[in-house]
């Protein structure tokens, strides 16, 4: 282990691999993949996703509370960005986004009270009742869908500085700045003190508490920028992946999937966020893709997607059991065991020397 | 008075639907009481033992056999559960439990698709969901038979299930268990065997459950789903309480009802939806233990 | 052992007046009063289930006790809980290792400067200028605890993996980076061989010469207690049987008798 400097959480790593994310995102990727495909259905949506497992992440990961309504605030987030949208024609796309996450967050706020009374499965069943409940609003009062009858409503284009924003590529750009930011935003929190309180919580909160943090307000705190970060990416996957708007396609289904991606990627790490997104939006492709060629299209389209729950449950399972901190540390492993092997033995750094 | 009788009848509606959630939260009691999992899995456990049973008979296989069947499918469930999923995560916290039965629930809720398919399926249990004429005629009460007979077998299952925890050696070391799995096990009472005993009861209830659910909505996903409200019956009964779990549901299931034909189309229905869970959070802001829960303290 | 100190033992700074704890029937409490003075080294000791480790949950505000009043700096506490505590500068340590498990040792230090740090998570995710100064200078604070202690070598390994006695050591220094005035020590020395407790005795001297903090410690060590301590209150049943210098206390009859188990009336 190299020797982390003692006044700042960051280590001369970290910008190496920002800065190696950062060109092939912005650069490389833009100039080498023509195909629209890789945007529109793969790119953008992970992103997507991967922000709202951000969301999850800090709740969940860090602050340690079981909450089961990501895809609720999403719904919340996507509508309301709709609504400013549709509403208040002056105001910038950015603005939109950003009040989008903050009304999401008062939702957060409301269903994380119980937090502060209960744990565990209480509090899942507590969160489960914002998904139901928001989907349920915004199907029932036709001010949310501007009373169109018809069930689907199309997004708005993005417009930006007078300029729309159509295109995939462009699209995945968009979506691209807004989930960096928001990524750099939440690895500071969580690498800062704000972290250390939802993590201190997490642990053992009596002790938190007599450090001197308040519950209410860590846990509230943890609440409100989990469901911002939900609400911005449930617009975001409204108005780039989806292009239209439907209270279905933020059901109960969605919300596992955002709990799957947490627990499989990593609790407790943002790259886990990526890479438990990756997996969950990857594998059903790839074992759609093994069904057609190996199968020729002779497995059902139902049986493929009942083989993909078994698999999610059984990585669950077998994650929960061999390695609890997800893929994200699986990566880690096996990233220390081949730099091991390259180097030397007598010029590995020991651990314990220092 | 048309209006008191429809009351009635929406009351008893509720009473009877409840039953269904009551069955649900018995199998989760049953093993909560045991282990102290809260096992997500059972709502899948009720959709993975009807569909089988549904899948059995459309094999040609006759109904009793097909039940006796799914019942020992239903022990190698828990026997697997208990081995490849609990045994190793023994001494890990609640909430990873928790996660483990949410995984569970998947792989149950899938192989369950995969082997059987996902159409909706009939299941006729000789009795038809109509008005019982006897009861229509002369208390001007329309009350489905359907619903009659699944609150008379709930009742019937509660009441044997009761009876066994009180009075069977079996109950009783399971009640040893459940205060103290160390002490149980120190003083001979084997662990493994309960357990194994518990999921295999669990398993039974679920199968039960879910004839009742499929032959009211038929045998289908949506059976899952469903039997989430399970959850919040179990905050307002309490997870460790049997008569929690029955009073639980009934509260649930008037409540529902009620609100939905009353208070529902004010707002376009489908309140059913959402307000058993809205209930059970302010159970927890009143009494988080639930009705017939013990009191937690926690001590430092 | 009176020779001349840094801080010489003041006022009063910790009242506790007729306190009373019952849960459920089970009284752990009676009427307990004790006053702790500014700068002393007090041990509360006492047999097993005498009410010790309720006693300090009381001070510290996890358990509301029935009747009775704490007063802290001369003034009575109205409305106590763990994080109004800390913040009238009481820090203290668990009988229980309750520690952070998954998070290093230095993060676990770290969330002892809590009530030092004040930029909120917009300065924080901004990494704006007074979030990045406060904690540039509590992570060196922290260092300087981390040497002290001389657990430098396992400054990032998540306590979770470290053997008993190495956590006991990082709890210390948790509660030694909130530098609250009153530090409440319950059991800092169980399980620990002699060295260990010697090396913990140096670090509690140390603390209290160094920076005059007042220390409330509970220590079964006999030893221990008569060697560290200014003064001693001796619980049994939830009841105060005495109170006062170490050399008084150990020739107390009724403590002598509550150590040697004789019956009570």
């Amino acid at each position: 282990m190299t020797s982390k400097p003692a006044t700042s959480p960051f280590a001369r790593g970290d910008i190496t691999n920002f800065a190696v994310l950062m060109t092939l995102a912005f650069l490389v990727i833009p100039l080498t993949i023509p195909n629209g495909y890789w945007y529109s259905s793969i790119l953008i949506p992970w992103l997507c996703l991967a922000l709202a497992a951000i969301g999850q992440q800090i709740v969940m990961g860090y602050a340690g509370q079981l909450a089961l309504g990501a895809a609720g605030f999403m719904a919340a987030g996507a509508f309301a960005c709709f609504n400013i949208e549709l509403r208040i024609p002056w105001m910038p796309f950015g603005g939109s986004l950003i009040l989008s996450g903050l009304i999401a967050a008062a939702f957060g706020v409301l269903f994380g009270l119980p937090s502060l009374r209960v744990r565990g499965i209480y509090l899942m069943v507590a969160t489960l009742a914002s998904q139901f409940f928001i989907i349920w609003m915004i199907d029932k009062f036709g001010w949310f869908k501007n009373y169109d009858t018809s069930g689907i409503i199309t997004a708005q284009d993005i417009v930006i500085f007078g300029y729309a924003f159509t295109a995939p590529l462009q699209m995945y750009l968009v979506v691209l700045v807004v989930v960096t930011l928001l990524t750099i935003l939440a690895i500071n929190m969580t690498r800062g003190s704000v972290g250390r309180n939802w993590m201190a919580v997490r642990d053992m909160d009596i002790a938190a508490e007599s450090m001197g943090i308040s519950l209410l307000r860590t846990k509230l705190q943890a609440f409100a920028i989990s469901a911002f970060y939900c609400g911005v990416a449930g617009a975001l996957f409204a108005f780039t992946y989806l292009k239209s708007l439907e209270p279905v396609a933020f059901d109960i289904k969605l919300s596992f999937q955002i709990l799957f991606m947490v627990i499989l990627g990593g609790l407790g790490t943002i790259s886990g966020a990526f890479i438990g997104a990756a997996f969950i939006l990857l594998f059903p492709v790839v074992l759609n893709t093994v069904g057609n060629v190996w199968f020729h299209g002779m497995v059902d389209a139902t049986v493929i997607s009942a083989v993909e729950q078994v698999v999610f449950g059984a990585l669950i399972i077998l994650f929960l059991i061999y390695e609890p901190l997800g893929m994200a540390k699986l990566w880690e492993n096996i990233r220390a065991r081949m730099r091991s092997r390259s180097v030397p033995k007598a010029e590995v750094p020991r651990q314990q020397a220092s | 008075m048309i209006e008191v009788l429809f009351f009635f009848e929406v009351v008893l509606a509720g009473l009877l639907a409840g039953t269904m959630y009551s069955l649900v939260a018995l199998g989760f009691v049953l093993i909560y009481k045991a282990s102290s999992t809260f096992n997500f899995a059972q709502g899948a456990m009720v959709f993975f033992a009807v569909l089988s049973f549904v899948g059995f008979m459309e094999q040609g296989i006759p109904f009793a056999a097909a039940f006796v069947l799914t019942v020992l499918l239903m022990i190698a469930v828990g026997f697997a559960t208990e081995r490849l999923v609990l045994k190793p995560l023994v001494n890990q916290s609640e909430d990873t439990l928790l996660m483990a039965t949410i995984g569970l629930a998947f792989v149950l809720q899938g192989l369950a698709q995969a082997v059987w398919g996902v159409e909706v399926r009939r299941l006729d249990l000789g009795v038809g969901d109509f008005p019982i004429p006897w009861i229509a005629d002369n208390l001007g009460l329309f009350v489905s038979a359907l619903d009659v007979m699944a609150g008379v077998v709930a009742a019937t299952l509660i009441v044997i299930l009761a009876l066994m925890f009180k009075y069977t050696k079996m109950g009783l070391g399971l009640r040893a268990v459940a205060d103290d799995p160390g002490a149980a096990a120190s003083i001979g009472i084997p662990l493994k065997n309960i357990m194994l005993l518990v999921w295999s009861a669990a398993g039974f209830v679920a199968l039960v459950a879910g004839m009742m659910w499929g032959a009211r909505a038929g045998v289908q996903f949506a059976l899952v789903d469903l039997a989430l409200k399970a959850l919040p019956v179990l905050i307002i009964g309490g997870f460790s309480s049997i008569p929690g779990a029955i009073v639980g549901g009934l509260i649930i299931g008037v409540v529902e009802k009620v609100l939905e034909v009353y208070v529902g189309p004010s707002f376009g229905g489908g309140i059913e939806g959402w307000a058993p869970f809205v209930l059970a959070i302010f159970f927890l802001l009143w009494r988080p233990e639930g009705l017939f829960g013990e009191k937690i303290i926690r001590r430092v | 052992m009176m020779q001349a100190r840094n801080f010489p033992i003041g006022a009063p700074v910790l009242e506790v007046k007729n306190i009373s704890l019952r849960f459920g029937g089970v009284k752990a409490i009676t009427d307990t009063s004790f006053t702790v003075y500014k700068h002393e080294i007090r041990a509360i000791i006492g047999p097993n289930g005498a009410g010790k480790s309720s006693l300090l949950n009381c001070i510290n505000g996890i358990y509301k006790p029935q009747e009775g009043k704490i007063a802290f700096k001369g003034r009575v506490l109205d409305q106590i809980s763990p994080n109004i505590v800390a913040r009238q500068g009481i820090s203290r340590t668990f009988q229980n290792l309750a520690l952070f498990k998954r998070m290093s040792v230095i993060d676990n230090i770290l969330v002892g400067r809590k009530l030092h740090m004040s930029a909120n998570f917009m300065e924080v995710a901004f990494q704006l200028p007074k979030a990045r100064a406060e904690e540039k200078a509590n992570r060196a604070r922290c260092e300087e605890i981390v040497e002290f202690l001389e657990i430098t070598d396992i400054r990032d390994t998540p306590v979770g993996k470290l053997p008993y006695g190495l956590q006991k050591k990082v709890e210390l220094g948790r509660a030694l980076a909130t530098e609250a005035d009153v530090l409440l020590l319950d059991e800092p020395m169980a399980g620990m061989n002699v060295e260990e407790k010697r090396e913990m005795c140096r670090f509690i001297l140390k603390v209290n010469d160094e920076l005059g903090t007042t220390v409330v410690l509970i220590e079964h060590d006999m030893g221990v207690v008569m060697d560290i301590s200014d003064a001693v209150v001796v619980l049994d049943y939830g009841k105060v049987i005495a109170d006062g210098p170490p050399d008084t206390v150990r020739s107390n009859q009724d403590v002598i008798d509550a150590y040697l188990g004789v019956a009570h009336d």
